[in-house]
C-alpha cells in the first residue's frame, strides 16, 4: 500500500506547529496504524530526517498511551479500537490520512503528536481512591459483593485513561474519564464510604484543569476504545446533585 | 575479588522464618521516617505499591517511570490472574502447596526461604487489594471467583476478567495517587534513571533524564529501590511493552550489583504467531485459555488443509498425548519446547509452520459460546482485531513468545542487592521464580515485595545503617562524576553520525538472541552469538544514527541509550547460558536433554545461583554462586506426565 499522511508536526511545547505531508510506501495490511508510522520513521531516519513523535508503549490497547486523531476520530475509525489495534487493512491503498495530536485546552502539545495528559493525574490525586493503608485490610471475601455490582464497577474500572473521551469532546470535557472512576469505586461497598468527597473533589479538580462541561454529545462514548458507557456520567450527575 | 553472597536466611522453621524475623528487624522511631529519603524507580505493582506503602508510613519518597503516568507501567498489560493460597475453592490449596508448587515449578532453582515468604504474604495481597476496590471475578454469591493455571492442579489464581494486572496496577497507582497527594510520595514521571550514585559504596542515589525538557538531573536519598521491570524486549520481539528496557538494572550491574542467572528467560507458549518483519511486539493470549482450549497440530507432516477439515482421527493432542495428567496445562516451558518441537518436525500450521493450533470447539460445545464469551471475549476480540480470524470459528494460531524474565539483579532475604543501600523488587530482581515462572506469581510477587516485604526490610537498614545526621548532597563528587559519564554517553551517541536507524540495530539483536539464546540453546550456537554480539555493537557505535539533539523530547535518544545497553547485556546473558551446563526451567540446552527430549537438571554441579560481576569494559565477568539446598522440597525431576 502506499497512502498520502498529512501530519502535524510541532518542534516543541512553545514552538508554533503545521500540517506535514509524508509518503507512506511499502505499507502492508497486516501491520498495525503504529507499524505504519514505524516504516515511515525507519525512512525518514534513513533520508536524515526527524521522525515523527507519538506516544505509545503496550501496544495491545491496555496501557491508554497511544493517542491519534485519525482522520478527525480519536483512534481511527474501529469502533472500541486504540490506535495500536488498528490494522492498516482498515484504510485503501492510495488513502490519505490525516494525523493529529489530541486536541484540548487541558492536554498541551509537547511534540508532534505527544500531548502532557498530567491533568488526569492530578484529578485522580484530588480523591480518585480508598483511603486504606497497607495492612489494615480484613479478609476479602468478609463483604460479598453482589456479582452485578461488581460487573458494573468493572465496565467502569476498564478506562485506560487515554483521553480519547476528552480529545474528542466539542467542549473538551473530561466527564467520561471522572465518571468512570468515580462509578467504579461508588458500586462496591470499599469505594461507597467516601463517595461524596470523592466526587466533589475530583470535580472540582477536573473544573480547576480547564475541562469543559458536558452537554450531552456523548461523542466521548463513541469513540472510547473501551467501550465505557456514558450512564456513568449520568450517575455521576444525579448524585453531584444530591450532595 | 569474588562477592561474599550472604542470603541473610533468617534462623529457624521455615513458617517461622518470616515472622521472626519482622520481629527482629529494627524500627525506626515514626517521628524520624520522614527524615529519610527513598529514591524508587518503577510504578508498576512492585514500585508503585513500595512507594505508597513507604509513604503511608511517612517516608520521604521519590517515585519515577519514564511513561506519562505511573498508571502505564508496563504491569497493565498482564491479563490471566494473581495467585493466593486462600483455598476459597476447598480444593486443598494451602500456603504449603502453593509454595510447593512455585520451587518445583522453578525447577529447583529458587531460594525456598524466599518462595515460603511469598506463598505466605499471597493472602494478604488479595485481602488489600479487594479493600482498595479492585473489582475482582465473583460469584452469584457475592464471594470471589477462582480459576486454575498453567502448573497448578488447584483453582487458586484471582481475577479481573482478562484484564487482572490493569485493575491491581490501577489499586497500586490509586494507593500511590493518594499520598502524593499527601505530599509523602513526589511522582516524577517521563524521567529515566540513566545511572546509580554509590557514596562510600552505598547507594545513594541516581542520575535522570528528564524525557521532555532532555535536563539531565541528580537526585541523592538514603536508599534506592529499582523495581524497573523485565528485560525480555533484549530479544527486540516480545510481549514486553516498547519501552521496557534493562537500563536501570545494568547500570546498577556496572556499579557493581551483582546480576543473577541472566540467562533464566520464559518463552511463553500461548502468543499470536509473528507474521513479518515489520512486526514490532507479541501479543499474548492469556494462558487461562488452556483451561477450555485444546492445543494440536495435524498428525501428517505439512499438511495444508483448513483446520476444520481435519478429521479428530488426523489431529495430535500432543499435550494430552505427552503428559496425560496435566494435558493442556502443563507449564509454560513444557508448552513452549513441546511447541516448537512439533513445528521443527515439520507439523506447524499457518503460512510460517510456525504456529499450532489452540482449539475452542470442544469447549463451546459442551459449556455453550455463552461461557466461553464471559470467559474470554475480550481476549477473542483481541485475537480477531490482530488476525481478521474468528476464533469461535476457526482455532486460534499460536506460537511461543519471549515473555519474561526469571533472571535479575541478585538480592537477599532483605531484597537488598549486592550494593548496600540498593533494594531491587519485582521482575527486576532475580528472586522466587526459579528457573521458570508459574502463571499468575509475577502479580503475587510484585505486590509481595512492594507491599509486605520493602517496606519492613528498607525500615531496617534505615535503622542499622543510615545515619540522618550525615546528609549526602547532590553537591557530592560522585553525582559530578556520575552525571558526567551520562552526558559524555549521550554526547557520543549524538555524535556518531551513522546511517541506520537505532531500531535495525535492536532488531539484528533481537534475532541473534531468539536464534541462539532463545528456546533451546547450544554450545556452538552461543559461542556464536558471543562472537557476533560484539561486532554488531561496534557496527552500532560506528553506524547508527540518532536523529534531533540532546535537548528536548527525543524518543530516538531514548532507544539509543536503551539498544546501547542491550548490546552489552546480551553478551552477559549469553555467556551465563553457556556456563550452566545443563537445562532447567526454561533454561533448555539441546546437550542436555533426555530421550524422550524432556530437560535434564544437574543438581550436583547447577544447585546454585549464578551471580555475575562486572569487571570492566572488555573485561570478562567473574561468577559468584549462592548454593541452593532443599529441605521441604525434595529434588525430584519435574515430571508432568
Ligand atoms: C502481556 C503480559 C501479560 C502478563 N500476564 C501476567 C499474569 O496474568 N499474571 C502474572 O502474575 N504475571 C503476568 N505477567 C508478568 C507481570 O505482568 C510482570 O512481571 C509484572 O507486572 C512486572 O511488574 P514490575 O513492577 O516488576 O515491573 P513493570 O510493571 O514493568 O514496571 C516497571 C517500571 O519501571 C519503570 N522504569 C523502567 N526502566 C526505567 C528507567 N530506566 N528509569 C525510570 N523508570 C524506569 C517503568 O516506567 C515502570 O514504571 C504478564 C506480563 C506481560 C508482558
Ligand atoms: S500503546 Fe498501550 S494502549 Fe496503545
Amino acid at each position: 500500500m502506499e497512502l498520502t499522511l498529512h501530519v502535524w508536526r510541532q518542534a516543541g511545547p512553545d514552538q508554533p506547529g503545521r500540517m506535514e505531508i509524508i509518503r507512506a510506501t511499502g505499507i502492508s495490511e497486516d501491520m498495525s496504524f503504529l507499524e505504519m508510522l514505524d516504516k515511515v520513521n525507519d525512512d525518514l531516519i534513513r533520508d536524515g530526517v526527524e521522525p515523527i513523535h507519538f506516544d505509545h508503549d503496550c501496544r495491545e490497547g491496555i496501557c491508554g498511551t497511544c493517542s491519534l486523531m485519525i482522520n478527525g476520530i480519536a483512534h481511527g475509525p474501529e469502533e472500541g479500537t486504540t490506535t495500536c489495534q488498528l490494522h492498516m487493512r482498515s484504510f485503501q491503498d492510495g488513502d490519505s490520512i490525516y494525523i493529529e495530536p489530541w486536541r484540548s485546552r487541558a492536554f498541551p502539545v509537547i511534540k508532534d503528536l505527544v500531548v502532557d495528559r498530567s491533568a488526569f493525574d492530578r484529578i485522580m490525586q484530588a480523591g480518585g481512591y480508598v483511603s486504606i493503608n497497607v495492612g489494615a485490610a480484613p479478609d476479602a471475601n468478609s463483604i460479598p459483593v453482589p456479582k452485578e455490582d461488581a460487573d458494573l464497577a468493572f465496565d467502569a474500572a476498564a478506562c485506560i485513561g487515554c483521553g480519547a473521551c476528552v480529545a474528542s469532546c466539542p467542549n473538551g470535557s473530561a466527564m467520561l474519564f471522572v465518571s468512570a472512576k468515580i462509578g467504579h469505586l461508588a458500586h462496591l461497598p470499599q469505594g461507597r464510604v467516601e463517595h461524596e468527597r470523592r466526587l466533589r473533589a475530583m470535580v472540582a479538580q477536573m473544573d480547576k484543569e480547564g475541562f469543559g462541561p458536558c452537554s450531552n454529545h456523548f461523542e466521548c462514548e463513541a469513540v472510547c476504545p473501551k467501550e465505557i458507557s456514558a450512564r456513568f456520567i449520568g450517575e455521576m450527575n444525579r448524585d453531584f446533585i444530591r450532595c | 575479588m569474588a562477592y561474599q553472597l550472604d542470603a541473610k536466611i533468617p534462623a529457624g522453621p521455615i513458617q517461622e522464618k518470616w515472622t521472626n524475623h519482622r520481629f527482629n528487624l529494627k524500627l525506626v522511631n515514626p517521628a524520624n521516617k520522614r527524615k529519610f529519603k527513598i529514591i524508587v524507580v518503577g510504578s508498576g505493582l512492585a514500585g508503585g505499591a513500595a512507594a505508597a506503602s513507604l509513604g503511608e508510613l511517612g517516608y520521604n519518597v521519590e517515585c519515577f517511570c519514564y511513561q506519562d503516568s505511573p498508571r502505564r507501567a508496563h504491569s497493565i498489560a498482564a491479563q490471566g490472574g494473581i495467585n493466593a493460597a486462600k483455598n476459597y475453592p476447598n480444593d486443598g490449596d494451602s500456603i504449603w502447596r502453593l509454595f510447593y508448587d512455585t520451587v518445583k515449578g522453578g525447577d529447583y532453582r529458587a531460594r525456598e526461604a524466599n518462595v515460603y515468604r511469598l506463598a505466605e504474604v499471597s493472602n494478604n495481597i488479595i485481602d488489600q487489594c479487594v479493600a482498595q476496590g479492585v473489582p475482582f471475578a465473583r460469584e452469584y454469591g457475592g464471594l470471589l471467583d477462582n480459576r486454575s493455571f498453567g502448573g497448578a492442579q488447584v483453582s487458586r489464581t484471582f481475577y479481573a476478567r482478562g484484564q487482572t494486572g490493569q485493575q491491581l496496577l490501577l489499586g497500586a497507582y490509586q494507593s500511590l495517587s493518594r499520598q502524593i497527594a499527601r505530599g509523602t510520595v513526589k511522582m516524577f514521571p517521563r524521567s529515566e534513571m540513566l545511572d546509580l550514585v554509590l557514596v562510600d559504596g552505598h547507594a545513594r542515589g541516581i542520575i535522570v533524564r528528564d524525557l521532555v525538557t532532555g535536563e539531565i538531573r541528580r537526585h541523592a536519598a538514603d536508599a534506592v529501590i529499582l523495581a524497573t521491570g523485565g528485560y525480555g524486549n533484549v530479544f527486540y520481539l516480545s510481549t514486553n511493552a516498547m519501552g521496557c528496557n534493562v537500563t536501570a538494572a545494568y547500570r546498577a550491574y556496572r556499579r557493581g550489583a551483582g546480576f543473577a542467572n541472566p540467562c533464566f528467560t520464559q518463552i511463553h507458549p500461548t502468543c499470536i504467531p509473528v507474521s513479518s518483519d515489520h512486526q514490532s511486539k507479541l501479543t499474548l493470549m492469556s494462558e487461562s485459555l488452556r483451561n477450555d482450549g485444546r492445543v494440536w497440530v495435524p498428525k501428517k507432516k505439512g499438511d495444508k488443509r483448513p483446520p476444520n477439515e481435519i478429521p479428530e482421527d488426523e489431529r495430535d493432542y500432543y499435550l494430552e498425548r505427552r503428559y496425560p495428567s496435566f494435558g493442556n496445562l502443563v507449564p509454560r516451558d513444557v508448552a513452549s519446547r513441546a511447541a516448537k518441537e512439533r513445528c521443527d518436525a515439520g507439523h506447524g500450521v499457518g503460512a510460517t509452520g510456525l504456529a499450532v493450533y489452540l482449539d475452542f470447539s470442544d469447549a463451546i460445545q459442551r459449556l455453550g459460546r455463552d461461557v466461553i464469551e464471559a470467559r474470554y471475549g475480550n481476549l477473542f476480540q483481541m485475537y480477531e482485531k490482530i488476525t481478521a480470524e474468528d476464533p469461535y470459528q476457526v482455532p486460534m494460531r499460536i506460537y511461543p513468545a519471549v515473555h519474561y524474565t526469571m533472571g535479575g539483579l541478585w538480592v537477599d532475604y532483605n531484597l537488598q542487592s549486592t550494593i548496600p543501600g540498593l533494594f531491587v523488587g519485582g521482575e527486576a530482581n532475580f528472586s522466587d521464580h526459579g528457573a521458570n515462572r508459574l502463571g499468575a506469581s509475577a502479580l503475587m510477587q510484585g505486590l509481595a515485595d512492594g507491599y509486605f516485604v520493602l517496606p519492613y526490610t528498607l525500615g531496617d537498614y534505615l535503622a542499622r545503617e543510615a545515619d540522618m545526621n550525615v546528609k549526602v548532597g547532590t553537591d557530592h563528587e560522585a553525582f559530578a562524576a556520575a552525571e558526567r559519564e551520562v552526558r559524555d554517553k549521550i554526547e557520543r551517541l549524538m555524535a556518531v553520525g551513522g546511517k541506520e536507524p537505532v531500531e535495525s540495530f535492536h532488531k539484528r539483536l533481537g534475532r541473534l538472541m531468539w536464534d541462539y539464546c532463545g528456546m533451546a540453546r547450544n554450545a556452538e550456537g552461543l559461542q556464536k552469538a558471543l562472537a557476533e554480539i560484539p561486532k554488531l555493537r561496534e557496527e552500532f557505535w560506528a553506524e547508527v544514527r540518532v536523529t534531533g539533539g540532546p535537548d528536548g523530547l527525543n524518543a530516538e535518544l531514548e532507544k539509543a541509550g536503551r539498544v546501547a545497553d542491550f548490546l552489552e547485556f546480551a553478551e552477559l546473558m549469553c555467556r551465563d547460558a553457556l556456563h550452566r551446563e545443563e537445562s532447567c526451567g526454561g533454561h533448555f540446552r539441546e546437550e542436555h536433554q533426555t530421550e524422550e527430549g524432556e530437560a535434564k537438571r544437574d543438581d550436583e554441579n547447577f544447585s546454585y545461583v549464578a551471580v555475575w560481576e562486572f569487571k570492566g569494559d572488555g573485561e570478562e565477568p567473574e561468577l559468584s554462586k549462592e548454593p541452593l539446598t532443599f529441605e521441604h522440597v525434595p529434588l525430584t525431576t519435574r515430571s508432568y506426565k
